[in-house]
């Protein structure tokens, strides 16, 4: 690619070289001055919505929006004085009339942007007063709430929703005072082409939309004696928990983690990793069944949730093509109320499984009719978002830096190193791509890292020899990117044989339930994806066992109670089915 | 005035729009953005129906391969679209300063209790459709009130009987 032109301007006196086609705000970013924002997200389309981030360019009647306002060459640039102070404060002002004040009582209280930025413009009285809109809270959906007298109108939400992730649930409806964000036909999120991901409530600026939230259900089972608490934690919660207690994103918090959950009364504390491990037993097996057979290929993976359910609105036709695996969380949460049950002597209606998940769909599919016990209750009672969990142990006031490092309970906490790499895009693959290999090959997998399929970019795409055949796999992480990968499918443009598709970007990594990341950092950041990714691959590296068929507790289950994998117990309990569903998605 | 949350669960038909409609959006499908023939798509269904159902809206997001929820922002956007059923007729009370001062705001009251709906929607049998108008520019004639095409001069509340059963209306 040849470089872009370099043109220069000047910002608050300094000159400033910036390629042609940059904006003011860019240029700005570039020597250190952060001018006040709020519609603005690096990673969607400009909107020049909120007006916030207004600067004086000399020759220039009014102020523009330095978001939208591309720089050019020559330019004199002021991103701060009296008239623009007074501006911007007015604006939020504006937005803080028409908005609730009850920051003390909210979700968001301290990790609000409008918050923040208020505090930041000065703003220290209400000078405006005037009518306020009145909305109900919209709490159809059991992953993610939405408040809309808590809405900016920035329009974050409707732009991740399309462009990032290819769904366009929601848009504006109606005007002026009237406008409101909501789904078609000023519906709800359940009755909706919504996947639940939650990406929409980890870009809003304030509480209009967070998850559902789970934790009172949690506190009243860890105080009823009658129940026996169990929890399990996602791969990617331990590279991401320490975020919420100061630490930088990236470090492994696995052993102050299970002493926090241990400290916080659950009774047992068990792996999602085994889950995984299981899952990658049993998908393998799928996988080998299939390609012998010549069989619904590719195959597509079945972990994350929001894919699913985007599966099952837009691409109805590919449902054969899943995986029939229930996923880690549920594989896990089946077998904590049979297996684990029968073998610790506990009646299974007393065992309460808690799932920390990186991930607000994960609370829809725990509530899925298809993941309901014989006796009519979930298998997973409550799912907690890592953000959930955070603000919990603090409730309980843990000093997590001072934690001891803990250990998972067996059998159930016992996992491979491939099971942690389910945390971010591609993880599932390489899991899988390990298992599959000795399995196919009867061979040694002597090569473990299959760094082809690691990395955040939106679809990478591989060709793994295995005996003599080529399997042709492709790894997708943000449905719009999926969306891409598998029109192509779709029209036979080439021939995959195993794919795997993660709602979020990053994978859970990037979840919808994920700490609001730390100052100065973004959600969907590469450089943040990279350093949680790192968390996991250093895990994965440093475990003796890195192939999931090689867990010896997932051997001894088989032995012991499943049977054969892929076999009939199997069958039962660790899969699942998939049905269309409308409203139908617009691809 | 807002559309009503709808069930959307089942998948809508084309038969959910008239002939016409299908053949439009049929020929704009080879035309450079077809989805900017939405509008146009709406105001005929609009014209066609009297309001926009919302099962043909998501046949039209369909058919015209746009998200659901755009078609109905834009629906929304624009107050010329409404989402309730018209009447067979439509009254409409002009609340213009001239026919405000002379009591029409007492007209619309009284139009409200007869018909026992409020404004913008239609009676319960189907009849009218209650609406306000800004000024209509007769004056001299205030307050007035329009019945389909027909305008009604110097109204006074007790007249409304007597007019409205030129069209049907039956009093309780």
């Amino acid at each position: 690619m040849a470089e872009k032109k370099q043109i220069s301007l000047t910002i608050d006196d300094v000159v400033v070289k910036v390629p042609e086609g940059s904006t003011i705000m860019d240029a700005a970013d570039s020597i250190g001055v952060a001018i006040p924002r709020l519609c603005y997200h690096p990673h969607l389309s400009i909107l020049g919505a909120c007006r916030v981030c207004l600067v004086e360019v000399e020759g220039m009647r009014n102020p523009v929006a330095s978001c939208a306002y591309p720089a050019e060459a020559g330019m004199k640039v002021r991103t701060s004085s009296t008239l623009l102070r007074r501006l911007r404060r007015d604006v939020v002002e504006l937005i803080l009339d028409n908005h609730p004040q009850e920051c003390q009582t909210c979700e968001r209280n301290t990790n609000c942007e409008l918050q923040k930025l208020s505090f930041e413009l000065g703003i220290r009285d209400r000078l405006f007063q005037g009518e306020r809109k009145r909305y109900k809270k919209d709490l159809s959906s059991p992953a993610v709430t939405r408040d809309l007298e808590k809405c900016i109108l920035c329009g974050r939400c409707v732009r991740v929703c399309e462009e990032v992730q290819g769904v366009t649930n929601l848009s504006q409806h109606r005007r002026g005072f009237h406008i409101e964000v909501s789904p078609a036909h000023q519906g709800n999120m359940m009755n909706s082409v919504c996947v639940q991901c939650g990406q929409c409530a980890n870009v809003c600026p304030t509480a209009a939309i967070v998850e559902h939230n789970d934790s009172e259900a949690v506190f009243a089972a860890l105080a009823d004696p009658a129940k026996h608490v169990v929890v399990q934690t996602a791969p990617s919660i331990r590279a991401a928990i320490g975020e919420g207690f100061g630490y930088e994103p990236g470090t492994p918090a696995t052993g102050r983690m299970v002493t926090a959950l241990r400290l916080m009364g659950f009774d047992k504390v068990f792996d999602t990793n085994f889950g995984a491990d299981l899952t990658i037993v049993e998908e393998a097996y799928e996988f080998m069944r299939r390609l012998q057979n010549n069989d619904r290929l590719p195959l597509l993976t079945s972990c994350s949730p929001g894919w699913i359910k985007f599966m099952e609105h837009f691409y109805p036709e590919l449902i054969p093509h899943a995986s029939t695996c229930r996923s880690p969380m549920m594989m896990l949460s089946v077998l904590l109320k049979t297996y684990y049950a029968e073998k610790a002597g506990i009646d299974p209606k007393n065992v309460f499984v808690v799932a920390i998940m990186p991930c607000t769909a994960k609370k829809f599919e725990a509530k899925r009719p298809e993941h309901f016990t014989p006796y009519g209750v979930p298998y997973t009672d409550a799912v907690l978002t890592t953000r959930e969990l955070i603000w919990m142990m603090k409730c309980y006031g843990m000093d997590f830096r001072h934690l001891q490092d803990g250990e998972f309970d067996n059998p159930l906490g016992v996992s491979t190193g491939a099971a942690d790499l389910f945390g971010t895009t591609g993880g599932v693959m390489e899991a899988a791509l390990r298992t599959a290999y000795e399995k196919l090959t009867g061979k040694p997998c002597e090569k473990l890292d299959f760094v082809e399929v690691r990395g955040v970019e939106g679809v990478k795409e591989s060709a793994v020899k295995i005996d003599g055949k080529v399997i042709n796999v492709a790894v997708s992480n943000g449905l719009q990117n999926a969306k891409n990968l598998l029109d192509r499918v779709v029209r036979r443009e080439k021939e995959y044989h195993l794919i795997e598709v993660m709602a979020c970007t990053g994978g859970c990594i990037g979840g919808g339930g994920q700490p609001y990341p730390p100052p100065g950092m973004h959600i969907m950041d590469a450089s943040l994806l990279k350093m949680r990714a790192k968390a996991l691959y250093t895990i994965d590296s440093q475990k003796k066992l890195r192939k999931s068929h090689e867990n010896p507790y997932i051997l001894k289950l088989y032995e012991e109670y499943l049977g054969e994998p892929n076999g009939h117990k199997a069958h039962e309990l660790l899969h699942t089915h998939y049905e269309p569903k409308f409203p139908r998605g617009i691809r | 005035m807002s559309p009503k949350t709808v069930e959307t669960t089942t998948a809508p038909a084309a038969g959910e729009l008239p002939e016409h409609v299908l053949k439009f959006i049929e020929q704009t499908r080879l035309l450079p953005h077809p989805e900017s023939y939405l509008i146009a798509v709406l105001q005929m269904l609009q014209k066609h129906f009297g309001y926009l159902p919302a099962k043909s809206l998501d046949t039209v997001s369909q058919l015209m391969q746009i998200p659901s929820a755009k078609v109905t922002g834009v629906a929304t956007f624009y107050h010329f679209f409404t989402f309730v059923p018209k009447g067979k007729h439509t009254i409409s009370v002009c609340l213009g300063t001239a026919c405000y001062v002379k009591g029409a705001g007492i007209l619309v009251d009284r139009l409200k209790e007869m018909l026992g709906v409020e404004v913008g929607a239609a009676s319960k049998d189907g009849l009218f459709t209650l609406e306000v108008a800004r000024c209509v520019g007769a004056c001299a004639l205030a307050p007035v009130v329009i019945v389909d095409d027909k305008v009604y001069a110097n109204v006074k509340p007790d007249e409304l009987v007597k007019i409205l059963s030129k069209y049907g209306y039956k009093p309780k």
